[in-house]
């Protein structure tokens, strides 16, 4: 028996039996569509939070009050470890920051103040972050302005009540982005002057700027965000001079601030985060959080695949004469192994290739539904998934379909064609 | 002389059990080729071992078992399947086709297991043109009379030129007129091919059609009986 005429026969004893056939292939659709797509959501999920960090800015790192060396993203537990005794970060910090002979890895500085805001222009109000920030923060963090102009010294120095929107905090206000600049807005019942709109960045609700607000940061300290000390900042964004020297600047920056601070090594009060740290993190959450889908769905294709060889019990009990006259005539174990593999593989594969389109679909209507609801979300079917996952269902077949093949085979033709 | 099968003190044990059940207590005897033959015996007589046997589908518990010039008795598996293959053509009381193929495709199922590729076809319309069955190659078993399955079948045991052809009771399940036509073309294609014929029954109606007849009775060989000794009728 060839290989060719074991496919045949086997399509030909499978199409006998549509119904089973079709119920058994069923359970590995459902399995390998519910990997395809779990793991394109996940990998949709990586690709769209570390594309949104990427967006931040390549060189960029963050200083924020308290030790956060656990992994977990900026500010989760920020005061949570070390209780309220951290320092915080203060402007004169920043300043030492940006002093070139201290730290000559950085190349710009640029502290911000943040807390959360009512915006109100005419009837429509929106509630967003408000930072307070300077000059240096439009090219420390590459924010780019569709219109008007970023916040500078002059208006630092006046504490103007000048704002930089968002494009979705101007949508929201004005149901446009464009033509916005010299119409006032009130922050906190605050007038302030729009003087320019940033460039819409895109990614997720995470690290987007597009929703922000920025006003100058003297006015802020002023009029706005309250600290316990006026010099108290939140956080302070500082440029490394290139993409390599960023793990430099790291330690350049840790090194002026613990002897700012006067903490020995290892017990700082403030933690230091570079891009790549983000991008770690957040990797890490969505590798976790794609092997948990892929392998809840790797459960159903399991289960799939003990009905295959349920299955297939069933149809060797039932076809004991059979697999006795096939003997009788002259068939082989192997001969027997290979027709009963062949059918077992057959239900998998089939089952494998209808799957990989349902989990397409599935993914795909997922995408629709994220674009729908405003989230900038896209599935992505790897390669690697459509591989993995008919590998896994032809190997669920060949590993489900060897136990049955082989009792099948092992039937002794005397016994089997005695069968009734 | 030109023995198609040489049986030398066949025991065959089966296990029950705790007890070892004797169903063939040293057996011997000759079939020459060609011969026409048939085993008779009542039930439990070893019958049906006996034909087991002798078609290769169990190996004797000792004793020798020439078929056609080869001793079967320390064969493995494999190689029995292959002596059944190309030396033995079974056709059984219930027809034993497989439903899901056409006339031709059942009768082409042995010269599949014997890899060939080619001409499988052909040889097969040939065998089921042998027992007139031409008009019917494309038909499913169902769509077929009983006599008309046990054509198929035995143009299934012939297509691969066996040199012995097992019929086990070959007309039990037909009635008398069409059970009359499968024996005659049993008879028939003896005479045209020489093939060599073993029909196991307990209908004396078929047994007298044949050249000789064993008898066997608990195990052995019923030597009572005047046919057991090698004399032809």
């Amino acid at each position: 028996m060839t290989f060719l005429q074991a496919l045949l026969e086997a399509l030909e004893s499978l199409n006998g039996n549509k119904m089973r056939s079709g119920l058994t292939v069923l359970g590995i659709v459902i399995g390998v569509a519910a990997v395809i797509a779990m793991l394109a959501v996940g990998n949709g999920a990586q690709a769209s939070i570390t594309g949104s960090i990427s967006s931040i800015g390549t060189n960029l790192l963050f200083v924020f009050k308290g030790n956060d060396t656990g992994g977990g993203p900026p500010g989760a537990n920020r005061g949570s470890s070390s209780g309220n005794n951290d320092r915080p970060l203060t402007l004169s910090d920043a300043e030492a920051i940006a002093d070139p002979f201290a730290a000559p890895s950085v190349a710009a500085v640029a502290p911000a103040i943040q807390g959360n805001g009512t915006l109100t222009f005419g009837g429509e109000k929106t509630t967003t972050t408000i930072s307070g920030v300077t000059a240096d923060f439009a090219p420390v963090r590459n924010l780019e302005l569709s219109e008007g102009e970023f916040i500078n010294q002059e208006h630092e120095l006046g504490h103007m009540s000048v704002v930089v929107l968002g494009p979705e905090t101007a949508d929201t206000l004005f149901g446009h982005h464009d033509g916005v600049v010299g119409e006032t807005v009130r922050i906190e019942g605050q007038p302030f002057r729009v003087i320019g709109v940033l460039v819409a960045k895109g990614g997720g609700s995470m690290g987007s700027e597009d929703k922000n607000a920025y006003i100058p940061f003297t006015t802020a300290q002023a009029r706005l965000i309250k600290h316990g000390s006026r010099d108290e900042v939140d956080v302070i964004f500082a440029q490394a001079t290139t993409a390599e020297s960023v793990t430099q600047a790291s330690d350049e920056i840790s090194n002026i601030l613990r002897q700012r601070h006067r903490t020995p090594i290892g017990d700082d009060d403030f933690t230091v985060f570079t891009q790549q740290d983000f991008l770690k993190t957040f990797e890490t959450i969505t590798g976790v959080l794609t092997i948990f889908l892929g392998g809840i769905a790797g459960i159903s294709l399991l289960v799939g695949g003990i009905g295959i060889m349920n299955i297939m019990l069933v149809s060797v009990t039932e076809r004991t004469r059979e697999i006795g006259l096939r003997k009788a005539l002259g068939a082989r174990k192997k001969d027997i192994l290979l027709q009963f593999l062949t059918e077992s593989s057959l239900l998998s594969l089939v089952g494998g290739i209808i799957g990989i389109v349902f989990g397409w679909l599935i993914a795909f209507i997922v995408g629709k539904v994220a674009t729908a609801t405003g989230n900038n979300f896209t599935p992505i079917v790897g390669t690697d998934a459509i591989i993995l996952s008919t590998s896994f269902s032809a190997a669920i077949g060949l590993f489900f379909g060897i136990y049955p093949a082989s009792r099948a085979a092992s039937l002794e033709p005397v016994e089997a064609l005695r069968h009734e | 002389m030109d023995w198609v099968i040489e049986a030398r003190d066949i025991v065959k044990t089966y296990k029950m059990g705790d007890f070892d059940v004797q169903a063939l207590r040293g057996v011997s005897f000759q079939i020459e080729r060609g011969e026409v033959l048939s085993i008779m015996g009542p039930s439990g007589s070893g019958k049906s071992t006996m034909m087991n046997t002798l078609g290769c589908l169990d190996r004797p518990t000792s004793g020798e078992y020439i078929l056609d010039g080869e001793s079967v008795g320390e064969m493995n598996d494999d190689q029995l399947a292959s002596v059944r293959n190309r030396k033995v053509g079974f056709v059984f009381q219930s027809f034993n086709l497989l439903s899901r193929l056409t006339a031709l495709g059942n009768v082409e199922l042995p010269l599949r297991y014997a890899g060939l590729t080619e001409g499988r076809r052909e040889r097969a319309k040939a065998a089921l043109e042998a027992v007139g069955l031409s008009d019917r190659m494309t038909h499913r078993p169902y769509e077929l009379s009983g006599g008309q399955q046990q054509r198929v079948a035995v143009a299934r045991a012939l297509v691969n030129d066996p040199a012995i052809i097992m019929a086990d009771e070959p007309t039990g399940n037909l009635d008398s007129k069409v059970g009359k036509e499968i024996m005659n073309l049993l008879l028939n294609l003896n005479k045209d091919r020489g093939t060599t014929l073993i029909i196991v029954t307990h209908d004396p109606k078929i047994a007298e059609q044949t050249q000789r007849v064993i008898r066997l009775r608990d195990g052995e060989l019923d030597l009572s009986a005047e046919e057991n000794g090698g004399t032809k009728k």
